[in-house]
């Protein structure tokens, strides 16, 4: 198997089985945020800017992760979207409790999420362990095939 | 809000859930050649069916009277949105022939409740 094969089937491999369902739950966010965030900047922006803005960069990074996952873009752009999402949930979930005046309205990811059923926590973490789970499973085939 | 149109497709949101849960569980992938995933891909079009009847009888009212304080882009955007989600997952889910497609399914479904219980309390925060 070529390189080019293996990155391919790598590809589909990210996208099936249990990954399947991973991409749908952030397709799902990935449309309710951009939705939300947008109607907030386009309608009262200036009420809670800090918010509305982290809110417009967590649905980007939810569109990215979900276009990555999928096997639109790179794994490793899929890998980076992760790390951002579970960074900025910790962050902003922490910033959010700590400075509760900056956030005058929630974002997806204030209260680490705890609006959303604590789903933006658990799903960055989710995508980061499929991500290495898929990637190992190739990596044995790797190895196997050349021993 | 039409609240009985509301519950009945939050009810039936559910039974399609926890339909593609059991085939999730019992390892049936989604083929549409069995009755039971023909029998859920009905609920899942009849669901899709209601929700669009929804989006027009509530277009319809909120625009017909004066709603005073709705937040209309964002009750708007909701009413979109639940339309829009089912079918874009069914088209993933068929594309796994595994079991995982029902679980796609499964949570597509779970989502829809979701919407309308967002939508119900935007419009009660308008009506008392």
């Amino acid at each position: 198997m070529g390189d080019r094969q293996r990155h391919d089937q790598l590809k589909v491999t990210t996208r099936s089985g249990p990954g399947r369902m991973l991409i749908a739950v952030y397709g799902i966010f990935a449309l309710a945020a951009t939705a939300r965030s947008a109607v907030q900047i386009a309608t009262r922006f200036e009420q809670a800017p800090l918010a509305y803005t982290l809110s417009a960069f967590a649905a980007a990074v939810y569109v990215v992760a979900t276009a990555a996952l999928a096997g639109v873009v790179s794994r490793r752009i899929a890998y980076l979207a992760c790390a951002v999402e579970l960074t900025g949930v910790l962050v902003v979930g922490a910033a959010s409790l700590v400075f509760a005046d900056a956030f005058p309205d929630a974002t997806v990811w204030s209260d680490f999420g705890g609006g959303y059923l604590f789903i933006p926590l658990v799903l960055p973490a989710l995508g980061l362990l499929w991500l290495r789970h898929t990637g190992r499973g190739q990596l044995d085939r790797t190895t196997t095939s050349t021993q | 809000m039409i609240q009985v149109l509301a519950t009945a497709l939050t009810v039936v949101a559910l039974v399609a859930a926890l339909w593609s849960l059991v085939l999730v569980i019992t390892d049936r992938p989604i083929t549409l050649a069995t009755k039971p995933t023909l029998g859920l891909a009905a609920v899942v079009v009849l669901l899709e069916t209601g929700l669009l009847i929804q989006a027009v009888l509530v277009t319809v009212n909120v625009l017909s009277a004066d709603r005073g304080s709705l937040d209309t882009p964002t009750f708007f955007g909701y009413l979109i949105s639940v339309t829009l989600v089912l079918p874009i997952g069914a088209y993933w889910a068929l594309g796994d022939r595994s079991r995982w497609g029902a679980g796609v399914l499964a949570v597509t479904c779970l989502s829809v409740p979701a919407m309308i219980l967002r939508l119900n309390q935007l419009w009660e925060t308008t009506h008392g």
